[in-house]
């Protein structure tokens, strides 16, 4: 469950942010979660609302971009869409190096 | 701009009910490791200015961890200097079991918390206070999942896995041992008495993780501890060479600047 660290870590950004770019609520986070990052979108949701409770983003709409994984195959250069970190390429068998996929950032927010 | 609040969004149209006048989407793009990642960059400068080289120890409960590191400190206690940070949910049972061999150690317990970050490491070191040219070992919390995510400022993350679990945990856990540098098959005096294939196991290993190290023993019998103990001090020379030659290019810089200067 470090899912709810995470969501820690996302208020302190937004409570750095407040500062910085002047705002007092939060409405939505959107956060970019690549299928290699290692969390889970269900217990993020779940650490969420609890962690976002009495914050400046409390009940603040949780919006998940998931990011599909890609990898570029190390033989014959071909770029494929990976389930899982130790796939083969699946045109020559080649070991693959992943390129997208491990993302977990804050995009954007919706504030006031 | 909206015209009717001023409130900036470029996407303003009137049909659209998810435009809400008094609000205004703020760009982030913030890595929400990036907190941790800047505890962790401090925690190795720290490290690499005193010449220490610290590895963080991960593993399920019961791999041996504990065993192997005190095996290792009553090894090497009479040729190095080493400190601990012991990370657990509750007691100090580990950091007795360290300070038993006469080694400084320092407990963190995460309470709920399932790994260790950057931010309990550097407090954990200014409360240890390690010794330039030493050896830092940190123990993570038993989790072959979590701990992967957070870089603690450690010069190389050791997975340890023992013969008593399943080979196929390379697979089952890829995060962990894609991050790992180091995979220690540990408890290799049982494998007689278990069903568990150590080709199998290096090949699923090398195929999260197609560069890591891989070392077997059994740190209650000592087979193949010396294996461990020589990619040890490996480490230790390479993390010494590099802050010489770091010195050196630093030192080489000073000197070259107020001659070019002066031409």
């Amino acid at each position: 469950m470090h899912e709810i660290s995470l969501c820690q870590s996302v208020l302190r950004i937004i409570e750095q942010q407040a500062a910085q770019q002047n705002f007092s609520r939060v409405k939505t986070v959107s956060l970019e979660v690549g299928r290699l990052s290692g969390v889970e979108p269900e217990a993020l949701r779940f650490g969420f609302d609890a962690v976002m409770k009495d914050s400046i983003a409390d009940g603040a709409i949780l919006e998940i971009i998931d990011v599909a994984a890609q990898a570029v195959c190390s033989q014959c250069n071909n770029r494929v869409e990976v389930k899982q970190r130790f796939d083969a390429c699946p045109k020559c068998g080649g070991v693959l190096t992943i390129e997208k996929g491990e993302e977990l950032r804050i995009k954007e927010l919706e504030v006031e | 701009m909206c015209l009717d609040c001023g409130c900036g969004s470029d996407q303003v149209n009137i049909d659209n009910e998810s435009h809400r006048c008094g609000s205004r989407r703020v760009t982030i793009e913030t890595d929400i490791l990036a907190e941790n990642n800047n505890y962790a960059t401090a925690n190795r400068q720290f490290l690499a200015e005193k010449n220490i080289l610290a590895l963080n120890l991960l593993s399920s409960p019961g791999s041996g961890k504990t065993s192997l590191l005190t095996r290792t400190i009553t090894d090497l206690n009479s040729t190095h200097k080493m400190t601990v940070i012991e990370g657990d949910q509750q007691t100090s049972n580990d950091a007795e079991r360290i300070r038993a061999t006469g080694v400084k150690a320092v407990q963190i317990n995460t309470g709920k918390g399932c790994h260790l970050d950057a931010h309990m490491i550097g407090h954990a070191l200014e409360k240890l206070q390690p010794q330039n040219d030493s050896l830092l070992f940190i123990e993570n919390v038993g989790n072959l999942v979590c701990p992967a995510s957070f870089d603690l400022g450690e010069a190389y993350k050791v997975v340890i896995l023992s013969v008593t679990e399943g080979e196929d945990k390379p697979l089952k856990y890829p995060d962990m041992f894609h991050a790992a540098d180091v995979m220690v098959i540990n408890k290799i005096d049982l494998l007689p008495y278990v069903e568990f294939d150590v080709d199998k196991c290096i090949a699923y290993a090398r195929r999260v993780n197609p560069e890591v190290e891989i070392l077997l023993l059994s740190a209650t019998e000592a087979d193949g501890i010396d294996e461990w103990y020589d990619w040890i001090k490996r480490g230790v020379s390479r993390a010494q060479g590099e802050t010489i030659i770091g010195a050196h290019s630093v030192y080489a810089r000073n000197l070259g600047a107020p001659h070019s200067e002066g031409k």
